[in-house]
């Protein structure tokens, strides 16, 4: 079996805020292998981004990991320290955030942001660095690239500002891709061009691919296995046939109930499920769902329902399975 | 940028003119005037004087004739020091003032700008709390008041630094100090404020996302953002200092322009008052455009209009 690219286990984060400690997340556990495209869903404050700049060292103070081990590409994460990040960040995994209209720098060229991170990873000269990032600006189908390592970032549209970020980020050639809602901030036909782009490139250049969204349907033409969150765990864990058509988690069936089935071709969004998300200064004792479950029994409020394995590639965290196991060995006997 | 240049000097001289038209009419509308106070004088030669030098004109003829001596570049004698030109006293006395407004604005920058980097990369902890204090002193503490005290500390009771002119370097110490200390806490502040602002920024997180060192962060990515509110402070302070700071100069002994000034106004020396007025406005305009061309360099996002 291949060495894994990325694997996590027990990891847990907190926030030291002065209000306290926000538990951000919760025992998260996953592991990817070279190649492989993982969507993380939940919605707002779960603990997506969280867990994937957690990856790269980037959730600074008051942000703390607590727990568990994390390691990629042969790196032991929880032990590295900010100068070994450096050395990572950018280069052997990169980042793609949500607004591309905020996240380069307004006052120097797309040239010189792209050259930057090369510079910093490689030891071309300058020259060199200047014509692969007009490659690379090709590489995400930029039209007159020479021209547009010129422009300053006010100059683009927000399409285009997101093909340089993916540009910067796949600079160096990174193992892995975390895309942070990296269409959530465009309008509808451009975010369908960025992902196709997305798509291109991760089958030229092979590279694994974190993607984070709201979007079920984004994960379900782009990953093969689905992190589903909530109050920072991860409840359910499954490839993407399993979580459409196997859901086991109560919440994740509720995501799947409210993508609109009318209008396949519409947009897919998320409606909201009924209920507020959880407090992690005060997180439940048991199921973080419980407040919100239909189905929620007197055990879910006093204990946090352990993992249940329902294939090889899918678990979830959920007392009915216990349940339902616990019935099924009844009937066996 | 050529239409632009053009247009803010044309901009400029417009504004210069309705600054001189202004202070012309109505510091003749004030009562008293030039000759007034000298008890000694007659009656017939005060009458003698102002016919000398056209004071007994209507007010419009003498508007027209001070108007078209301007354009000559010619502002008139001074009504007061006779037997000197307007022109040679501002030339002789601005020079002093514009050295010690540079020097100070120079210190003011130097320890403003990294004292508000550290306030900022400390948000919270001691050497904020102490920048802020320091910061709030300065801009609360009028300049009469630490000049006062500078020199009764190091002048007269330690006896470090001289007290009176500007003959030695050592000579600058005190009134530049004391001229630098309000603008050095109010960039304090700025900096402080402009620079936590850009590090909340989604492009100082990408930069950080890419591997970027924290020196090369902020040199590189959030200084030249941060640095913009203090341009657009610094060039009209650095004009308003030229001129020449009354106080300080006063305390302190110092033959500049801004002593010329005050005094010109109590003496009711019209053509100095008006000399003085112009530089000021002129200078201001000239920062004011200076600040924004410069802004333009650092951020290529403003269009010059
Ligand atoms: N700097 C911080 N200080 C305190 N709490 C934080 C900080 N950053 C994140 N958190 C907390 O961690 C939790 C998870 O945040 P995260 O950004 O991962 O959510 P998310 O799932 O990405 O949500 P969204 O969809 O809104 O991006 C949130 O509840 C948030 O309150
Ligand atoms: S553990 Fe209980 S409350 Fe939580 S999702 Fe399952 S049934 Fe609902
Ligand atoms: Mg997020």
């Amino acid at each position: 079996m291949s060495e894994k690219l990325l694997e996590i286990q027990d990891e847990r984060l907190s926030f030291f805020t002065q209000a306290g400690e926000v538990k951000a997340l919760n025992n998260v556990s996953f592991s990817m292998e070279q190649g492989d495209v993982l969507g993380i869903v939940g919605e707002s404050g779960s603990g997506k981004s969280v867990t994937a700049y957690s990856i790269m060292g980037l959730t600074a103070y008051p942000g703390k990991l607590i727990g568990g081990t994390i390691h990629f590409n042969g790196h032991e994460i929880e032990k590295m320290t900010e100068k070994e990040f450096r050395k990572m960040r950018g280069n052997e995994v990169s980042i793609i955030f949500q607004d591309p209209m905020t996240s380069l720098n307004p006052v120097y060229t797309i040239g010189n942001q792209i050259v930057e991170v090369i510079r910093l990873h490689t030891n071309k000269t300058k020259k060199e660095a200047y014509a692969r990032a007009k490659e690379l600006l090709e590489l995400v189908g930029m039209n007159e690239p020479e021209k547009r390592l010129k422009q300053y970032p006010h100059e683009l549209s927000g399409g285009m500002r997101q093909r340089v970020m993916i540009a910067i980020a796949l600079a160096c050639e990174p193992k892995l891709l975390i895309a942070d809602e990296p269409t959530t901030a465009l309008d509808v036909t451009i975010q369908a061009q960025i992902l196709e782009l997305m798509q291109e490139l991760r089958a030229k250049l092979g590279m694994s691919i974190i993607m984070i969204t709201h979007d079920l349907g984004v994960v379900a033409s782009m990953c093969e296995k689905i992190a589903v969150m909530y109050a920072g765990h991860i409840v359910e864990y499954g490839t993407t046939d399993e979580i459409f058509y196997q859901p086991g988690h109560e919440y994740t069936k509720g995501l799947i109930n409210s993508i609109p089935k009318l209008n396949a071709q519409g947009k897919e969004r998320l409606i909201p499920i009924e209920g507020t998300p959880v407090d992690l200064l005060n997180p439940p004792a048991g199921c973080p769902f419980a407040p919100r479950c239909t189905n929620c029994m007197k055990v879910c409020l006093r204990e946090m329902p352990p993992r249940t394995d329902l294939s090889d590639t899918h678990y979830s965290l959920c007392w009915l399975h216990q349940k339902q196991q616990a019935e099924q060995g009844g009937k066996a006997e | 940028m050529v239409k632009y240049t053009v247009k803010r000097i044309g901009m400029g001289l417009f504004s210069i003119f309705i600054v001189a038209t202004l202070t012309f009419f109505l510091m003749n509308m004030v009562p008293g005037g030039p000759f007034v106070a000298e008890k000694s004088m007659s009656k017939a030669a005060q009458q003698a004087l102002a016919e000398k030098y056209g004071l007994d004109k209507p007010i419009l003829e003498r508007y027209g004739t001070y108007l078209t001596d301007l354009l000559h570049g010619d502002m008139g004698p001074s009504l007061k020091q006779r037997g000197r030109e307007v022109s040679d006293i501002i030339f002789s006395k601005f020079p002093v003032s514009a050295k010690l407004a540079g020097i100070a604005v120079l210190v003011a920058l130097c320890v403003g700008i990294p004292l508000g980097c550290l306030a900022a990369y400390n948000r919270g902890k001691w050497a904020d709390n102490l920048i802020i204090v320091f910061a709030t002193c300065g801009i609360a503490v009028p300049s009469f008041i630490s000049s006062v005290l500078l020199l009764y500390t190091f002048g007269m009771n330690l006896k470090l630094l001289p007290v009176v002119g500007l003959n030695e370097a050592a000579a600058y110490v005190m009134p530049v100090t004391a001229l630098a200390l309000y603008p050095a806490a109010y960039i304090t502040r700025l900096m402080r404020s402009s620079l936590l602002d850009v590090m909340g920024q989604d492009y100082m997180r990408t930069a950080r996302a890419k591997g970027v060192s924290n020196f090369k962060i902020l040199f590189k990515h959030a200084l030249r953002n941060a640095v913009l509110p203090v341009v657009t402070y610094v060039g009209p302070m650095l004009a308003g200092l030229m001129t020449g700071s009354f106080v300080v100069e006063k305390i302190f002994t110092v033959p500049g322009l801004g002593r010329e000034f005050v005094s010109a106004i109590t003496n009711r020396d019209y053509t100095m008052i008006m000399g003085t007025t112009i530089i000021l406005a002129t200078l201001v305009i000239a920062a004011n455009v200076i600040v924004d061309v410069l802004y333009k360099i650092i951020d290529p996002r403003i269009k010059l209009k």
